[in-house]
């Protein structure tokens, strides 16, 4: 019989809102995230930390949200894809992975957004190369990648300029 | 049943001693729960906001590298990515971006998995661990370290603090070569380790040769016999020593057979590339792109 993991309260900063939670031990920071404070944008793919669809930015930092205790998040600012909008206006990244025909199922696009967000906040003019590398935990079943790393390509010159 | 999350080492400490286990970026312990490998320890201890165990800092003896330095930090570090080349061409191969952000040395040495990719590099390198406890304070060879797969010598009250490295001798160097089906979110399905270190007229003065997934724990052996031979002799020497040495098993990703020939393979190619880091050539980390190795390159 599995253990009964005790709760806590605390809060969670998540795009710049702190949001109460009580929440047990051992809940993955992906349920609490989409379940208790609602922003559905981050997805559940694998659940198994191989997908990197459930990817958020923990103080800036990709993480796996599936596999990631929401406990442990606590006093560490979380950066879902609700949060890199400013105000109504997208995120050149957002902008342009759909220009570029990057988004077909959509499923994998919150992820990657996170995760090229990240390359280019440590690698402003990052080589194609680099932005594979950079994009290797998240999969894509629709778009054979090519458009997305045209995308990512796209804001990192249009952030330069 | 408790989480709490500790600001000083002594703070973690204490509550390891009162049975708590020690959580960093938790990319082996919660991954594992949630495979159903282990459960999750009730008591469990945050160590990931311990910033005195996230420094690298030079000692007169080598490297002292913090338990909590990730490997992105070790893949992106000036003189861990040039003298302890082996180290960074390890740590640059973990996983995703992800894993490699909160991912830390520390964690990756403690998992004990055979099938690490900075155990074989340390070996040969012969970093030493450290060891604390509320008892006082430790240093362990690291091949003294792993027991058994998932094992270490590391009493439960033990948190592994620093892994410290000796600095190379001139004209010595080390890389990690693995063989792997893809080139993103792979573990090793057998790689190898050498540290080589050179004379003046090129051939041989030292080598060791480490080997990941052909043991139950990572295997090293101080390659003696080929001092003063060639590099060439040398790595096709330590190929078949390690064809010889290596009690791989068949599993999902290879059989044993295809194991014991693939990681000769890797022990010539990680001969060779520490020889030529050793020589004074700058090979790109991780080695493995560099040369080549992986389904997309």
């Amino acid at each position: 019989m599995s253990q009964a993991f005790e709760s806590q309260s605390f809060n969670l900063n998540v795009n710049g809102v702190d949001y109460p939670v009580n929440v047990e031990m051992d809940r993955n920071l992906l349920s609490v995230i989409r379940t208790e404070i609602g922003l559905t944008g981050t997805k559940e793919g694998c659940d198994d930390c191989e997908c990197g669809a459930c990817m958020v930015l923990l103080d800036g930092q990709p993480v796996n949200s599936c596999s990631y205790l929401a406990v442990q998040a606590q006093g560490r600012a979380i950066t879902t894809i609700e949060g890199v909008m400013t105000g109504d206006e997208m995120h050149p990244l957002q902008r342009n992975i759909l220009e570029e025909g990057g988004v077909q199922c959509g499923f994998c696009t919150p992820g990657m957004i996170l995760s090229a967000h990240a390359l280019l906040e440590r690698n402003a003019a990052p080589s194609e190369e680099e932005v594979r590398i950079g994009l290797s935990g998240n999969l894509c079943r629709c778009t054979g990648y090519t458009k997305i790393v045209a995308a990512v390509q796209r804001t990192a010159v249009e952030l330069r300029s | 049943m408790s989480f709490t999350i500790a600001h000083t080492v002594d703070e973690a400490l204490a509550a390891m001693a009162a049975g708590a286990r020690a959580i960093a970026g938790g990319t082996d312990l919660v991954v594992g729960a949630r495979h159903g490998k282990a459960a999750l320890p009730g008591n469990l201890v945050a160590i990931d906001r311990l910033t005195e165990l996230k420094s690298v800092t030079t000692t007169k003896d080598g490297v002292s590298i913090g338990a909590l330095v990730t490997h992105h930090d070790i893949e992106m570090h000036p003189l861990l990515s040039t003298s302890y080349a082996g180290l960074a061409d390890g740590s640059a191969l973990v996983g995703s971006p992800s894993t490699r952000h909160i991912g830390t040395l520390g964690g990756n040495i403690m998992n004990a998995s055979p099938a690490m990719d900075t155990g074989a590099p340390l070996a040969v390198m012969r970093a030493e661990i450290e060891l604390r406890s509320v008892r006082g304070s430790r240093r362990v060879p690291i091949e003294e370290l792993w027991t058994a797969p998932g094992k270490t010598s590391a009493q439960p009250d033990e948190l592994c603090v620093a892994i410290h490295i000796p600095a190379p001798a001139t004209r010595s160097n080390s890389a990690y070569v693995r063989l792997e089906y893809r080139r993103a979110m792979e573990i090793a399905v057998v790689g190898a380790a050498a540290f080589v270190a050179l004379n003046d007229d090129g051939t041989i003065a030292a080598l060791r040769v480490g080997l990941t997934a052909v043991s139950p724990t990572i295997f090293t052996g101080d390659l003696v016999g080929q001092i003063g031979r060639s590099v060439s002799d040398a790595a096709e020497n330590a190929a078949k020593v390690s064809m010889e040495q290596a009690t791989p098993i068949s599993d999902v990703r290879a059989s044993d057979s295809y194991r014991r020939h693939t990681v000769g393979v890797m022990a010539r190619r990680a001969v060779e590339a520490a020889a030529r880091r050793a020589a004074g050539e700058t090979i790109a980390i991780p080695v493995n792109r560099a040369i080549g190795i992986g389904a997309a390159s």
